[in-house]
């Protein structure tokens, strides 16, 4: 879809997103991190204000709409990507978001989640994951580590957990990313990237929840521990992370393998150069894989982008083809059709 | 080859019909049906019909529970059922003819495929001896046709593979009844022409089998009576033949043109209401965007959504899928926006009997939610009533900002009649504004019916979030205080009630009090008319009254009820309406349920209706 946007008239700051609603996160919440990403973004995404929809599901996440000064739907839980759905297919030059966290979309919402990516729904989907429910006072998540400990499995939770970005990506989805809430410049750059990608986007945000999941991603950004930790994932670049860039990743088979760059053996022409728009699933498999491999970062990122055409400019297609060959319905054409006779 | 000699035909005159075809479900006994119908609706005949068939699509062949069957009432006067009895059953296979057999006239003509009645079909039916050899059908008029062998002789040149031929019978069954009846053949030809234009091969043998059957009644001895039935005098004007689901879909897309707003439909295939979403999703020229959502829930999901965009939303369902919409149908009352649920209803609970018809959703649709949560219940009375009530409802919905629950069921939903069409320019215009102003806005102000303003999505400085919290009274705000909740809920309720100044009042047929009122909602219609002309006829003194409106009621209702001694409720379910008119009006009402998956007989409500005020039963 085309957006008609004149720039200057465009010429927002961070502080027109913010709604006046006092935010009522817990203080120290990975989720204000996000919000303040979100409304230093916004400005440069290309729509005006009145054009963006922010829709939500239930549970901390979902209270988002509330704080962003643009139209916002909060819905019912796990429910979000299918309001917006209908939101987008009938209207389908406004910017849609969806605020949803591991509970509303990989739980109760799981169905939506990955019949939205399979459609490639023109919807931005950002998912606050901190791996625990939060508004219900501390159960296990679907994203939760297996053996978790919590109110509800006391004992150790005996199921294992969702990968949100391999399910994603096995959805079809379009566009898939990841960031951290403690990382405020590559958290906006994904969101510039989604809000730009015509399609289905999913951002998932490793989100710390300081009251009942605390420090589930220190290792990840924690300033000892993170070069060796994580790994930015850039296109068409060597796969290439640690304290003094000298680990490296290369495919054995189709595992992914830490090589160190300065063992002698090693070159930087060995390593694994990411290619986000690579077709094939297997690369983007890979990466969203890369942490059942103990010892191995985990990646940030845009683990794939392709293109494809969205539903919704199918249905819009679809509508203006069909009218051109037959012409704008009218009611007479509706009700008197070929098979009528007449009583006189 | 006998020398046929030309035979004698006596052509008799008669004002109604009633026929049943019957067969396996792959025996396309539905389409024979609808061609018979569409033809009869041309020639100008009122008709009622009845499709009865299985939940599964091809059941194993010759069994009784694989047996798919068409009622068709036509007629030269006004009627208003498919009829009690069937007059003639055209029975394709033995299971067709044990199943129907209690259900037609003892008089009845009974025309047979013979070719079925072998020894593996009558095992399967359940038939120790040959019904067609042991006198155990004394009293019909059985006319036995060898239609297998008969279609297939005359399609020995077709190129189509043996199994292929054999599909062509109920072609020739039609032709053969199109004789019997005098219809015309043309109406059929041409829809084989159009419907199988890239199957030249398929398209000749059904022609051919069509004209077989017909000219085969007009040759055989076996025949010697055929029948007239006179165009019915109806009321002027220019018609069509409708079922009830195209009939919503013509609704809300009548709607759509004269709100100006653009219609979404998000829905989940469920049978029987399937039908709507494949009509709507062919209006791509009048803009309808029909959206196949992942599931039910999704389906009302999408809809609110669009609702909230500025759409005309709606969804359609049947009752496993109501009660899967319920949460969201919670949500578009607490967001206060316009959306129209269709609700098609059918046996339950749970799967239940997915093809059949029932009206026992009334409740789910009354209360089936959490918390206080009123919404507005209209319900359809035939099928050519489905038009009129989806436009109803769909102007109800923008008006107040409510959602709006649409109940119809299965049997209206599938069956047909004739309909008069409404011109165009009579329809009234569906007033719909937008807030632009953001001076006046309040997201939760309130106009004089108690909506609120509609501010969609692109306009400008009106910035607003709505949500399933409870809402602050006026502005809109999350809260949660003890008094605005009350007053919330107070209000949700209020606008409910207002629409009764919109509704039309209850109107009694018949005297304005009395003995007896019968008062029907929804579908029972038509089997109430004739029950009630049918009592009048011998004498009875009863009035009778149907409800459309079911939440609210008319303002009248109370009234009315409150002027007659007994009230008598008839109603496919356990006594629902019964429950809603007790608890409302503290009355008492006598109650008549059934529960088989099937629309009342005209029969079973006279014999009621004569109990209560001491004539004689009919039979």
């Amino acid at each position: 879809m085309e957006t008609n946007i004149d720039e200057k008239e465009v010429k927002l700051t961070a502080k027109d997103f913010k709604s006046d609603r006092d935010v009522r996160w817990c203080p120290g919440c990975g989720d204000y991190s996000i919000l303040a990403q979100v409304q230093r973004t916004f400005p440069n995404i290309g729509y005006k204000k009145e054009d963006i929809v922010w829709v939500s599901g239930i549970g901390c996440s979902s209270r988002f709409p509330y704080y962003m000064d643009t139209y916002g739907f909060h819905g019912i839980h796990g429910r979000a990507p299918a309001i917006a759905t209908g939101l987008k297919v009938a209207r389908p030059e406004l910017s849609v978001w969806v605020a949803t966290g591991d509970g509303d979309l990989m739980s109760i919402g799981g169905n939506h989640f990955i019949h939205t990516c399979r459609k490639n729904i023109d919807i931005k989907i950002v998912m606050f994951n901190n791996q625990i429910y939060g508004l219900t006072k501390g159960q296990y998540s679907p994203t939760s580590e297996k053996g978790k400990i919590t109110k509800s499995t006391p004992f150790g939770s005996v199921d294992y957990p969702f990968n949100p970005a391999s399910l994603a990506l096995g959805a079809e989805a379009s566009f898939v990313a990841r960031s951290i809430d403690r990382e405020p410049k590559h958290m906006q750059e994904m969101i510039m990237r989604a809000a730009e990608h015509k399609g289905t986007a999913f951002i998932e945000i490793y989100q710390n929840c300081n009251i009942f999941n605390d420090g589930a991603f220190t290792t990840l950004t924690d300033k000892e521990t993170k070069a060796d930790s994580v790994i930015t994932l850039e296109n068409k670049k060597p796969m290439i992370f640690g304290k003094d860039n000298n680990k490296g990743i290369i495919i054995e088979g189709f595992n992914p393998v830490v090589v160190d760059l300065n063992d002698g053996k090693h070159s930087v022409d060995d390593l694994l150069v990411h290619e986000e728009t690579d077709e094939s699933p297997i690369r983007s498999f890979i990466l969203a894989h890369m942490t059942d491999h103990p010892g191995m970062p985990t990646p940030i990122g845009v683990f794939k982008q392709i293109t494809k055409p969205t539903y919704d400019g199918g249905v819009a297609k679809q509508i203006k083809n069909v009218t051109e060959k037959k012409g704008e319905g009218t009611l007479k054409d509706l009700l008197y059709t070929p098979n009528t006779w007449e009583v006189s | 080859m006998a020398q046929e000699k030309e035979k004698e035909v006596e052509v008799q005159s008669l004002t109604a019909v009633t026929v049943r075809f019957a067969g396996d479900s792959g025996d396309g006994m539905q389409l024979t049906g609808t061609q018979f119908s569409d033809t009869t609706a041309i020639v100008g005949n009122d008709l009622s019909t009845l499709p009865d068939y299985p939940a599964e699509i091809r059941a194993p062949a010759g069994t009784l529970y694989g047996v798919s069957g068409f009622q068709l009432h036509f007629s030269s006067s006004d009627i208003h059922t498919p009829g009690d009895s069937p007059d003639v059953l055209v029975a394709m296979n033995p299971a067709a003819l044990k199943i129907n057999l209690k259900e037609i006239k003892k008089n009845a003509t009974i025309i047979v495929n013979t070719d079925a009645f072998d020894k593996k079909n009558l095992n399967t039916a359940g038939y120790e001896a040959n019904p067609l050899e042991d006198n155990s059908l004394e009293g019909f008029k059985v006319i036995e046709v060898p239609i297998t062998t008969l279609t297939t002789n005359a399609l020995k040149d077709s190129p189509l593979s043996p199994k292929e031929v054999v599909r062509c019978k109920n072609f020739f069954a039609l032709g053969m009844m199109y004789w019997l009846y005098n219809r015309p053949m043309e109406p059929t030809l041409d829809w084989i022409k159009q419907k199988f234009k890239n199957l030249p091969d398929v398209a000749d043998a059904n022609e051919k089998a069509l004209k077989a059957g017909y000219y085969f009644g007009d040759a055989t001895q076996q025949f010697t009576t055929r029948y007239t039935v006179e165009p019915a005098e109806l009321p002027e004007g220019t018609y069509r033949n409708i079922s009830g689901n195209e009939a919503v879909a013509l609704g809300f897309v009548a709607a759509s043109l004269k709100s100006k707003l653009p219609l979404f439909l998000g829905s989940y295939p469920i049978t029987p209401a399937s039908d709507i979403l494949h009509f709507l999703s062919k209006y791509k020229n009048f803009g309808v965007k029909t959206y196949q959502a992942e599931d039910e829930i999704a389906g009302i999901a999408s809809a609110i959504g669009a609702s909230f965009g500025g759409s005309l939303a709606i969804t359609t369902t049947s009752g496993p899928g109501l009660a899967l919409k319920t949460e969201a149908t919670g949500l578009a009352v607490m967001t206060e926006l316009p959306i129209v649920i269709v609700d098609v209803q059918r046996g339950g609970p749970s799967t239940g009997l997915p093809t059949k018809t029932e009206q026992s959703d009334l409740l789910q649709a009354m209360y089936g939610r959490n918390g206080e949560s009123p919404v507005c219940i209209v319900a359809a009375t035939r099928p050519n009533d489905c038009f009129e009530m989806a436009f109803e409802a769909s102007k109800l919905a923008l008006k107040f900002m409510t959602p709006v629950i649409l109940l119809t069921d299965g049997y209206i939903a599938n069956g047909a009649e004739p309909w008069k069409l409404p011109k165009p320019e009579e329809l009234e215009e569906i007033p719909v504004r937008f807030h632009t102003d953001k001076e006046t806005f309040q997201p939760y102000g309130r106009d004089e019916n108690l909506a609120r303003p509609w501010a969609i999505p692109g306009t400008p400085g009106l910035e607003h979030r709505i949500g399933g919290l409870e809402k602050a009274n006026i502005t809109g705000d999350v809260n949660y205080s003890p008094e605005n909740h009350q007053l919330m809920c107070e209000l949700r309720a209020e606008k409910i009630e207002k629409m009764k100044k919109f509704i039309p009042d209850l109107e009694v047929d018949g005297d304005e009090s009395g003995d007896l009122l019968v008062l029907g909602w929804g579908g029972t219609y038509g089997a109430i008319i004739e029950a009630i002309n049918k009592s009048r006829a011998e004498g009875l003194k009863v009035s009778q009254a149907h409800l459309k409106y079911l939440n609210p009621m008319p303002a009248n209702t109370e009234k009315v009820l409150k002027n007659f001694k007994k009230v008598l409720i008839p109603e496919l379910n356990l006594g629902q309406l019964s429950k809603l008119v007790r608890e409302k009006f503290l009355i008492n009402v006598e109650t008549l349920n059934k529960l088989q998956g099937l629309p009342f007989k005209s029969i079973e409500i006279q014999n009621k209706i004569s109990e209560i005020l001491g004539g004689k039963n009919g039979n």
